[in-house]
């Protein structure tokens, strides 16, 4: 039977920190690789790694550290930040990702996953919204544009049509507050979207997640849960399956 | 320069993580399409991601295809195909019209069926030994693997050495003789992934 995933979103800023030696050969310092070291070594389902700022300082990508994350995962990483165009996807999954994750570059250029699904297949582009409710209207949200007047379910559906192979479904007002996930949201996009939905923003408690598997999620995101909570991948999973929701154990 | 296993580079997919996932169990090994590199090497590794009409093309553009069929079917070299790699043996695919692969396998590679599960079939998914293969020793049955795949292989041989159920009972591993096949992505599936490919190395 088919589990369901817990997915560690990490989370950087300007491809954090680098030295160079004379100026060339720039290594990567700090925390992103024993970060996916750690998940590495406790057997995660999947991992996802988006820089946050990339599209909106045009940083280029950091391919050195795209490599050396790759090299320390054993299971599908996703990178996501900063990628504009199908050489950058080239870049990228030649350092050793999976898959990418498109969020600002599709928004303006919804065909940018069509021309990705043609080249290097569906199953590896992750198409990440960006959701923020004002005034109880859904609304896509950009973090170089701001609030966008797009609807983000037709967004995505738009990306299922384009061949998007699953969707990053992002609340910003859910996201970092550890009340759980916007269900209303999700529930929306599930019962519209065949393809797999990845709910992110909001988890605080076991009791979340299993909330979110009932309204339909395939995978969990999270990523407060793991820095600031005792919660573990592990621990979420056990809860899941102890109320029967499939999901992989540590074997 | 001879190497233990000659990962096939034909321009489809992910090579390198097969490649860091065989360095990582301490496996020499090289991505090439060089001929005599494929010919000195002792295994060969068949991995890829994409269409199967695009992989024909390339490996027959490469010279690819002679060259396979002559280190394995003739020579007998262990071989290992991985998802696009496994279907490829088929007699033919469905996938985008009908496209004839290298025959090695009397199958057909054919669509999923419809019904209320997304395809593709992306994610963990637990694999049904149904028959011993040197290539599951040391890992438990009902062990969950990494799959990515709208399409799956139908063999009319009795080859399959595991089943995966996903809204079908398919095959998912095959053996026969020194050829070896696996659906799921045994270099993204964490430990007993890795130990499969050991598994493969120390054959």
């Amino acid at each position: 039977m088919l589990k369901h995933r817990i997915i560690p979103c990490v989370l950087l800023k300007n491809w954090q920190l680098v030295k160079s030696i004379q100026f060339t050969s720039y290594r990567t310092i700090g925390h992103p690789i024993s970060t996916v070291r750690i998940y590495n070594s406790r057997n995660v389902d999947e991992l996802i790694v988006l820089d946050i700022d990339a599209s909106l300082n045009n940083e280029p990508l950091n391919v050195e550290l795209i490599s050396d994350m790759a090299q320390e995962c054993f299971m599908p990483l996703t990178i996501g930040g900063g990628i504009n165009s199908i050489e950058d996807v080239y870049t990228v999954l030649n350092a050793g990702a999976d898959k990418v994750s498109i969020n600002s570059q599709a928004i303006e250029n919804p065909s940018f996953i069509h021309e990705i699904a043609t080249i290097f297949g569906s199953q590896c582009v992750v198409c990440s919204i960006d959701v923020k409710k004002v005034a109880g209207e859904y609304k896509v949200f950009n973090k170089k544009k701001g609030l966008l007047e797009i609807n983000p379910l037709l967004l995505a559906k738009e990306y299922e049509k384009q061949g998007a192979g699953e969707i990053l479904l992002t609340s910003i007002d859910h996201e970092g507050t550890t009340l759980g996930y916007d269900i209303e949201l999700l529930e929306m996009f599930t019962k519209a979207l065949t393809i797999p939905i990845i709910i992110n923003g909001g988890m605080g408690n076991l009791e979340h997640g299993i909330d979110a598997i009932r309204h339909g999620a395939d995978a969990l995101g999270a990523a407060y849960i793991f820095h600031f909570t005792q919660y573990t991948p592990k621990m979420i999973k056990q809860s899941l399956a102890s109320v029967n929701i499939p999901v992989r154990m540590e074997q | 320069m001879f190497h233990t296993i000659a990962i096939v580079d034909y321009g489809m997919g992910n090579l390198r993580s097969v490649q860091k996932a065989f360095e990582k169990i301490g496996i020499d090994c090289i991505i090439t399409n060089n001929h005599d590199v494929i010919k000195n090497a002792l295994k060969i590794v068949l991995p890829g991601v994409g269409a199967f009409k695009d992989a024909m093309n390339n490996l027959a553009e490469l010279g690819l295809i002679d060259l396979l069929n002559q280190e394995v079917l003739v020579k007998k070299k262990h071989f290992l195909g991985i998802c696009l790699g496994m279907q490829l043996i088929a007699q033919k695919s469905y996938e985008f019209g009908e496209t004839t692969g290298l025959g090695w396998i009397d199958a057909e590679v054919v669509k999923f069926p419809q019904t209320n599960l997304k395809v593709p079939h992306v994610g963990w998914n637990n694999v049904h030994f149904i028959s011993q293969s040197k290539l599951f020793t040391n890992i438990p049955e009902d062990t969950d693997f990494y799959f990515v795949h709208s399409y799956y292989f139908q063999s009319q041989e009795n080859v399959t050495t595991a089943h995966c159920e996903y809204g079908i009972d398919f095959s998912c591993a095959i053996q026969k003789e020194n050829i070896f096949a696996v659906q799921f992505h045994p270099e993204k599936s964490q430990t007993y992934g890795l130990k499969l490919l050991k598994n493969f190395a120390n054959l």
